[in-house]
């Protein structure tokens, strides 16, 4: 219960700091190549390191959450909105878990 | 409030509701995970409110269902996280001098991917009100969104409720794949975090190593080389 909070807490702390320091201490763009870079690439493997198999192992059916990573990449390939691209994840596992299970 | 003040409120209100309606479907898949965590619904509203990070939840959530330490949880914030660092760097370009400290930290508080995206679309100087305007209606769909999902998700059956996992990763793709199509460089690192991803996910050597740790590992690790192989480009990118 106390460390729920803690949990929310530390992340609360470490998120705004995040998010506030570089407003208010870089009044200049960061010029190390690497840095840039570095912070550039990290979302993307993140996000993607966190999407898979985590999409497999979160669905009752494995053909299902396959399925719903194919789509759902296909329509974000096509700069589908966050909402419509998370719509679709969702309605493929269900329809897949309502075909095959 | 002057009146062009109450003007920009009211246009970043407009802007927000359609993203606090994406949020709120969202979320409430990520109240599925936090009730998983055993987080109640007013934890996951604070949580919500002053986190408003999906992957960043989803650290909290992951990290406190594991009961790992709060290193991990500080570090695995910190990665998941780390794409603001970049977006307030690139809003710091964009204030007005005259803008008070105050102003500056709260519009970086509010910044989330889709408010960083409509902030650097309208032209000129932040106007501060604009964000306070949008973050509103945004984060309260958002939390509401977190805590709704706690509740419900115990009255839901398991079909859906295994539908609506996979809402965030969806999300994942779409935050993910539009940079994937501009730059092949973006597409080769995420097939390689996948196929990395799932090899340390399934050999036994990497068994002890919890999923928190293994996505920094994974992250510094694929991250640098790519940062040392492949610079990137663009010294400056709005997008």
């Amino acid at each position: 219960m106390t460390n729920t909070y803690m949990y929310i807490l530390v992340a609360a702390v470490v998120s705004t700091l995040i998010r506030v320091l570089p407003v208010t201490v870089f009044r200049k763009p960061i010029k190390n190549r690497f840095v840039r870079s570095f912070l550039y690439y990290v979302p993307y493997v993140t996000l993607a390191v966190m999407t898979f198999p985590a999409i497999i192992d979160a669905t009752q059916n494995k053909i299902a959450g396959i399925l719903a990573l194919i789509c759902g990449t296909i329509a974000a390939w096509l700069n589908q909105s966050l909402f419509r691209v998370a719509c679709i994840c969702c309605a493929v596992v269900f329809i897949c878990e309502l075909v095959l299970c | 409030m002057t009146n062009s003040k109450k003007q920009a409120f009211r246009e970043g209100f407009k802007d927000g509701i359609p993203i606090g309606l994406g949020y709120f479907a969202v979320a409430f898949s990520l109240g599925i995970l936090a009730r998983n965590a055993s987080f109640t619904p007013l934890q996951g509203f604070i949580n919500s409110f002053l986190n408003h990070a999906s992957a960043g939840e989803y650290a909290v959530y992951t990290v406190a269902a594991a009961a790992s330490g709060f290193i991990e949880m500080a570090i695995m914030t910190l990665v998941v996280n780390a794409r603001y660092l970049l977006m307030s760097t690139a809003l710091s370009q964009k204030f007005d001098e005259s803008t008070s400290m105050l102003d500056r930290i709260l519009v970086g508080f509010t910044v989330t991917d889709e408010l960083f995206a409509i902030t650097i679309k309208r032209p000129g100087f932040i106007e501060p009100i604009y964000n306070y305007g949008a973050f509103l209606i945004a984060a309260v769909c958002w939390s509401a969104g977190t805590s709704c999902g706690i509740v419900a998700g115990e009255l839901m059956p398991v079909r859906l409720v295994s539908a609506l996992s996979v809402a965030l990763y969806g999300m994942f793709l779409a935050c993910i794949m539009p940079e994937a199509r501009k730059h092949r460089i973006v597409a080769v690192l995420i097939l390689i975090s996948f196929v990395l991803s799932y090899i340390a996910s399934r050999l036994s050597v990497f068994a002890s190593i919890s999923a928190g740790t293994k996505t920094i590992i994974l992250t510094v690790v694929i991250a640098s080389v790519a940062a040392i192989l492949f610079p990137h480009p663009e010294v400056e990118d709005d997008d």
